[in-house]
């Protein structure tokens, strides 16, 4: 029987079985930012230890930065204390630091590709749930805690114990108008979002074949929606290419012995899993959340469940009644008050393209404020290189710089009371998006901009023809 | 070596509800800090705030040590921040149908065990609690069991997690750094830094 990626890339990491009966993990990429570390390097002073290898630890700020004035010191005293804190920490020991002044600055998610740090068969850590992101180019890439920060920083490994595996293949053609977003928001919807507790993901199927890299990044990006804190995709073809000519990849003849070590951790063809899940692609269509996680979603045809509906249960009424939507209706026409193209699940220059392309020569809804938030200042040149900010900015949206932005608003951006956000990003939570009664309605990036310009829940398969 | 965590005791707190996630139980407003000071008096803050009753405003329930939850307890961002303002506000232990994995994974680091019991055995948990608020539970992690009124239910913890309380190597960095010539020796066979 062969090895899923996960056990080949698990045992060459492996450093010793620990007392405890976990396994001792090798951690080969570090990313760091600056709202789930300071207390970590506050914790290696404490003990008097130092970084085990500063040169596999990378960091970046996202999370709290603002998008619209980055004058320092920021008008807000705790972000600007938090940016502090993280350049003195990076200073101190030594670690790469692209700081807002860098044009490499952008989502820890989105830089680690862009750059090439993230690569087939390497483990990946970072304080962030969706650090399941980089399993998009074949990495074992997960989120951990500020006390498990400071563990990678102290001995670069981890202390872990072994997951199941469960693939999940999507066949068939995806429906134009239907992208990877709806392709990860049927999966939790379908497996539940605890489905994947012990579960690492492993996606394949002909649709994911198909994919580029970075509709393979929003896939594996809600994997943590789903219960799952790893997903991957087996490195291909379109994973070589994807790699080549980036700042941190091998280049020369190196990289032709990567490519051929990167083809090897792909899980065999016989490898044994512990669970395979079949969907067909043909029978996703456009979703949209209508509850307070990201489960809770439905198709853009559809309607509402009702509290009464057989499986509902207090859950159903609870969502609904935060927010604020009528059981049995069409989530088509649902009024929506904020935009939102960004986050770390779908911030990329594809993401940008498909939006402008909804976005172009129209205009946003007179009642809606709409915000495109690149996820790097690397996404940002190249939109504006090839005009996208224009579109957007003709079309009524704000274009702004790189950041986490309103995903999870810690930084200015942020709903205002009972406001519905149509969002390109990942959770619907309570108050995810700034206002503890604020309102989000999680979709694709064209989703949302077809529901800028009609101010409400539209079916972009109509808005595309 | 940290402080090994075997037996826990003390009232209970029943939070009903499944997949109360990590921004319910610490809004992210209050990550913008260098330090968790603080922290606990922020836990559920925003649900706090729209329901007077909720439990964590009770009363009843401020002396309480030990969470009862729901399933898929914690999901969501991976904030240790979460675990931190629970534990801070006096939580010693969590008892639940279901916990997500990087809560739990956070919760062991900071020396706070996350057991599992039955859905029939949480609501009549819950039920005790609700009942008695002043009802001491206590919870013995080398024998899985936890107690209240002479009466005992099997809690789940994996093996490993429970070692770890049990040895004082939930804090896991000086058990990481007990032998580094095997990291060294990893990190030189890895390709990827070895050099292609």
């Amino acid at each position: 029987m062969g090895k899923t990626l996960l056990k080949k890339v698990w045992d060459l990491h492996a450093v010793r079985a620990l007392p405890t009966g976990q396994t001792q993990l090798f951690i080969g990429l570090h990313l760091i930012h600056e709202v789930t570390t300071p207390q970590a390097f506050d914790m290696l002073r404490a003990r008097g230890v130092g970084v085990a290898f500063p040169d596999r630890t990378f960091a970046t700020t996202d999370h709290i930065i603002p998008t619209l004035d980055q004058a320092r010191p920021f008008q807000d005293a705790l972000a600007e204390e938090m940016l502090s804190a993280l350049e003195r920490n990076c200073a101190e020991y030594d670690i790469p630091f692209w700081n807002l002044d860098s044009e490499r600055q952008g989502i820890v998610h989105v830089i680690g590709p862009e750059l090439g740090l993230t690569q087939p068969g390497m483990t990946v850590a970072c304080g962030d749930s969706h650090t399941s992101t980089h399993g998009a180019l074949g990495a074992v890439a997960f989120g951990i805690g500020t006390s498990q920060v400071r563990d990678v920083l102290a001995s670069q490994s981890l202390a872990f114990d072994p997951l199941k595996v469960r693939r999940i293949a999507v066949n068939g053609e995806l429906a134009r108008g239907v992208f990877a977003k709806d392709v990860v928001l049927e999966i939790i919807h379908r497996l539940g979002v605890k489905g994947g507790v012990g579960y690492a993901y492993e996606y394949g199927g002909t649709a994911l074949d198909r994919m580029s890299i970075e509709e393979r990044l929003t896939v594996c990006n809600m994997s943590i929606e789903g219960g799952a804190r790893i997903g991957y995709v087996n490195p291909d073809e379109t994973t070589f290419d994807y790699l080549r000519g980036r700042p941190f990849s091998p280049s020369g003849d190196a990289f032709d012995r990567a490519v051929s070590w990167w083809r090897s951790v792909a899980s065999d063809a016989d490898a044994d899993y512990d669970d395979v899940v079949e969907i067909a692609a043909s029978e996703i269509e456009p979703r949209v959340t209508w509850g307070i996680n990201p489960g809770q979603s439905v198709g853009v045809s559809g309607r509402i469940p009702s509290t009464g509906a057989a499986g509902a249960d207090g859950a159903v009424a609870e969502a609904l009644d935060f927010m604020g939507l009528t059981e049995g209706a069409p989530i088509r026409g649902t009024k929506i008050d904020v935009a939102f193209v960004g986050s770390c699940t779908n911030s990329r220059l594809s993401d940008l393209r498909e939006a402008a392309r909804v976005a172009k020569g129209q205009r946003v809804a007179p009642h809606v404020k709409a915000l495109v938030v690149p996820g790097s200042r690397a996404v940002l040149a190249a939109a504006e290189q090839e005009g996208l900010h224009q579109v957007f900015l003709d079309a009524g949206f704000e274009w702004r710089a790189a950041g986490c932005s309103m995903c999870l608003a810690m930084n200015p951006d942020k709903l205002d009371g009972q406001q519905v956000c149509a969002s390109s990003s990942n959770r619907n939570f309570k108050g995810r998006q700034g206002s503890p009664t604020g309102r989000t309605l999680l979709m694709s990036p064209a989703m949302v901009a077809a529901a800028a310009l009609a101010g409400e829940v539209t079916d972009v398969r109509d808005v595309l023809g | 070596m940290s402080t090994c965590v075997d037996r826990l005791e003390g009232p209970g707190l029943p939070l009903r509800g499944d997949n109360i996630d990590t921004d319910r139980i610490i809004p992210a407003r209050f990550l913008k800090a260098v330090t968790f000071d603080g922290l606990g008096d922020h836990v559920f803050e925003d649900d706090r705030e729209a329901l007077a009753d909720h439990p964590f405003s009770n009363p009843a329930y401020q002396q309480a040590h030990v969470l009862f939850t729901n399933d898929n307890f914690g999901s969501g961002s991976s904030r240790e921040h979460a675990p931190q303002a629970l534990k801070r506000w006096g939580i010693s232990a969590c008892v639940g149908e279901s916990f997500s994995e990087i809560f739990r994974g956070n919760s062991l680091a900071i020396g706070l065990p996350c057991v599992t019991v039955s859905h029939e055995d949480i609501e009549r948990l819950m039920s005790v609690v609700e009942a008695t608020p002043s009802a001491r539970f206590t919870l013995v992690l080398s024998d899985r069991t936890l107690t209240v009124d002479g009466t005992s239910v099997s809690v789940g913890i994996e093996d490993s997690v429970r070692d770890a309380f049990l040895t004082g190597t939930w804090d896991a960095t000086g058990m990481l750094l007990d032998d580094f010539d095997v990291v060294r020796g990893v990190a030189s066979r890895v390709p990827y830094i070895r050099g292609f």
